[in-house]
């Protein structure tokens, strides 16, 4: 495939060009500019007592916990699906392809709520789970478990395309070399597709650590216990401190940025191993 | 160490794949299952594999019975239509994994592996070349590595799933004699699934012609030239002519001339007469089927007169390059056939057989 080499831009393309990068800058570069200027407004003491405060400290600990329970659940349930999806033909096979995504096209607000309705001290398990004096909502379960449900389709959505595309005759032919099951996996399947379920599980981890409001319904605030970073900032935000709002703000777009960076250079890696044909450890988009 | 298949049926969704395909392959034969897509081929190859699991049949092996084995256990080796090589590994690393995933105490030692892979990228020539991933190489050097990569379990079978179907006309050639080369080399039992006559007939011991899930004729190549069993098998190895006549005996009738037939099972009376292009003959004068050249086409060593009769029906009559009948087109002749077949089962299902 060639592509065509863009032209200069006529003046109608300029005044595109400055409305896109307009917007780029009064849409994301000033809110984000926003945040770095207002965490470091009493300067680096501030915006560092701010984050070493024992709250926000339990913050960052209870959100990296989340996501590192999260993450690995659903990148393994991304795995397994986009597998099933891909190398098996079954009934109902376009409808599970749907339902993965559907995380994606609810508000995460419903996310949360459906676990307290399962869950909650009015919800259908709730009176017996209180019994057995197991508590899920208000609890770090009750979040991981929001957590999971938001960011489900991540790591699926990344592989799906991916081994679609691929097919599953190297699987076959491995199976005829006389490799089993787990061997296929791990000598042909999974470095196939290693590069993409990283960039999946970047995604995930992004969102599994910024999610605000499934994890809002089932957190109960509670400081130093049951609040992640977003709702901490939150939190900080209603009791008028602002420097610790924003420096928390600061820490959770300094993750975003990090994981956008980790990600295009991931995606130029994968474009550059097709198109030269170095070392094609996957076919990607 | 024969191998043998016994009223194999499978069944997809909608159509059935193979309706009771019995075969028997010898051994150190190597067989050709040539039919066009969707006669069964591929899923009869998978079936011997392992890699599909039929409905009713049975598949012996040296006594053995195959569909109890795993694949693993069935020792068969396969090379896939579009090389399916393992992309994040190096040729070497592809021609050593059969080996390199065997369990301990049956895997050789690294030293074994990687004289095997010595040894078999000299056959496949393409010594030196170890260290390339698979994209770095032609498509002819791809099913190579494949082709290595089955020979290297020391497979009791081969099989081969249109290997050189994804290859340009001139690769396919050379690829064709190199692998009956190969195959006479290592004597392995060896099936070929393939939709160009040609290439079957080029290469294989015996020919199985497949359609609709059936074994229409097994034979070998000159055995399927010369007594094809039936009209489909006749139309699809190569190109036919055809004209009714009455049938007595040994010779077919037509409106004013005749010809020898061969005729196969009893069949007699009216009936369609199939010929070739080659045995046709041409001529300004004489008894015939009157026609006109339609257009003169060379095709390597031979002159093709494209021929229409009256009726608007279409006719070829292939001659040397040196010596064609001096007609030019649009000149009126007779056209004849020097032999002609005719078939029992004729007429059933016309949609099948595309003249031409």
């Amino acid at each position: 495939m060639r592509s065509v080499a863009p032209k200069r831009p006529s003046p109608v393309g300029w005044v595109l060009v400055a409305v896109a990068v307009g917007w780029l800058a009064l849409a994301i570069g000033l809110p984000l500019a926003t945040v770095f200027i207002e965490a470091f407004r009493q300067g680096w003491t501030g915006f560092v007592g701010a984050i070493t405060d024992p709250d926000a400290l339990a913050a960052i600990r209870l959100t990296l916990l989340v996501a590192a329970i999260a993450v690995p659940l659903n990148a393994l349930f991304g795995v397994v699906a986009a597998w099933t999806v891909t190398k098996f033909e079954f009934r109902g096979k376009t409808m599970l392809v749907s339902v993965i995504d559907l995380p994606f096209s609810m508000s995460p607000v419903i996310s949360g709520l459906v676990w307290v309705l399962l869950f909650g001290a009015n919800g259908w398990f709730g009176p017996l789970l209180d019994q057995w004096g197991v508590k899920i909502i208000f609890n770090t379960t009750g979040i991981v478990l929001a957590t999971i449900l938001v960011t489900l389709p991540f790591v699926a959505r990344e592989l799906v395309p991916l081994m679609q595309a691929q097919g599953n005759e190297e699987e076959l032919a491995a199976a005829t070399l006389g490799a089993g099951g787990l061997s296929t996996f791990f000598r042909v399947t999974l470095p196939n597709i290693a590069w993409a379920l990283l960039t999946g599980v970047l995604l995930c981890n992004a969102r599994a650590m910024g999610e605000f409001g499934a994890v809002s319904v089932v957190s109960g605030h509670i400081r130093g216990l049951t609040n992640t970073m977003p709702l901490h900032v939150e939190l900080l935000y209603n009791d008028y401190d602002y420097v610790g709002a924003f420096s928390i703000a600061s820490v959770l777009a300094g993750l975003a940025l990090v994981t956008l960076v980790l990600k295009t250079a991931l995606e130029r890696r994968l474009a550059g191993e097709v198109s030269s044909d170095e070392r094609p450890m996957t076919r990607f988009r | 160490m024969s191998l043998i298949v016994e009223g194999l049926s499978k069944r997809f969704a909608r159509f059935p794949a193979l309706n009771g395909v019995s075969l028997t392959v010898e051994s150190g034969e190597f067989l050709a299952l040539l039919g066009p897509s969707g006669s069964g081929k591929t899923t009869l190859l998978r079936v011997i594999a392992g890699l599909e699991t039929p409905d009713a049949g049975q598949v012996r092996f040296d006594g053995e019975d195959f569909l109890s084995l795993t694949p693993r256990a069935r020792r068969v080796g396969m090379v896939f239509q579009h090389y399916a090589l393992f992309r994040h590994m190096t040729v070497a690393k592809n021609i050593a994994f059969g080996l390199s995933v065997r369990p301990g105490r049956e895997r050789p030692h690294q030293r074994a592996i990687r004289q095997t892979v010595e040894r078999l990228l000299a056959l496949i020539q393409l010594d030196g070349l170890g260290d390339r991933y698979p994209a770095q190489l032609s498509g002819g050097q791809q099913q190579r590595v494949a082709l290595a990569r089955a020979l290297a379990i020391e497979p009791r079978v081969l099989l081969l799933d249109e290997p050189f179907g994804a290859l340009d006309a001139k690769v396919r050639k050379d690829l064709r004699h190199w692998l009956r080369r190969v195959h006479d080399e290592t004597k392995i039992t060896t099936v070929f699934v393939t939709h160009d006559q040609q290439e079957a007939m080029d290469i294989a011991h015996r020919v199985a012609v497949l359609r609709d899930g059936r074994i229409e004729q097994v034979g070998s190549p000159q055995d399927l030239a010369e007594r094809p069993a039936s009209a489909f098998v006749f139309d699809f190895l190569g190109d036919a002519n055809r004209l009714d006549g009455v049938c007595d005996g040994g010779r077919a009738a037509f409106d004013g001339f005749d010809a020898p037939a061969v005729v196969a099972n009893g069949a007699g009376g009216r009936a369609t007469a199939w010929f070739r292009p080659h045995e046709t003959l041409l001529a300004a004068e004489g008894p015939g089927l009157a026609v006109t050249v339609a257009d003169i086409l060379v095709k390597g060593a031979l002159v093709r007169f494209e021929c229409r009769a009256a009726d608007g029906r279409l006719f070829d009559a292939d001659y040397p390059v040196g010596a064609p009948p001096q007609l030019a087109i649009g000149a009126s002749a007779k056209l004849r056939p020097t032999r002609v077949f005719v078939f029992a089962d004729e007429g059933h299902d016309p949609a099948a057989v595309t003249p031409g």
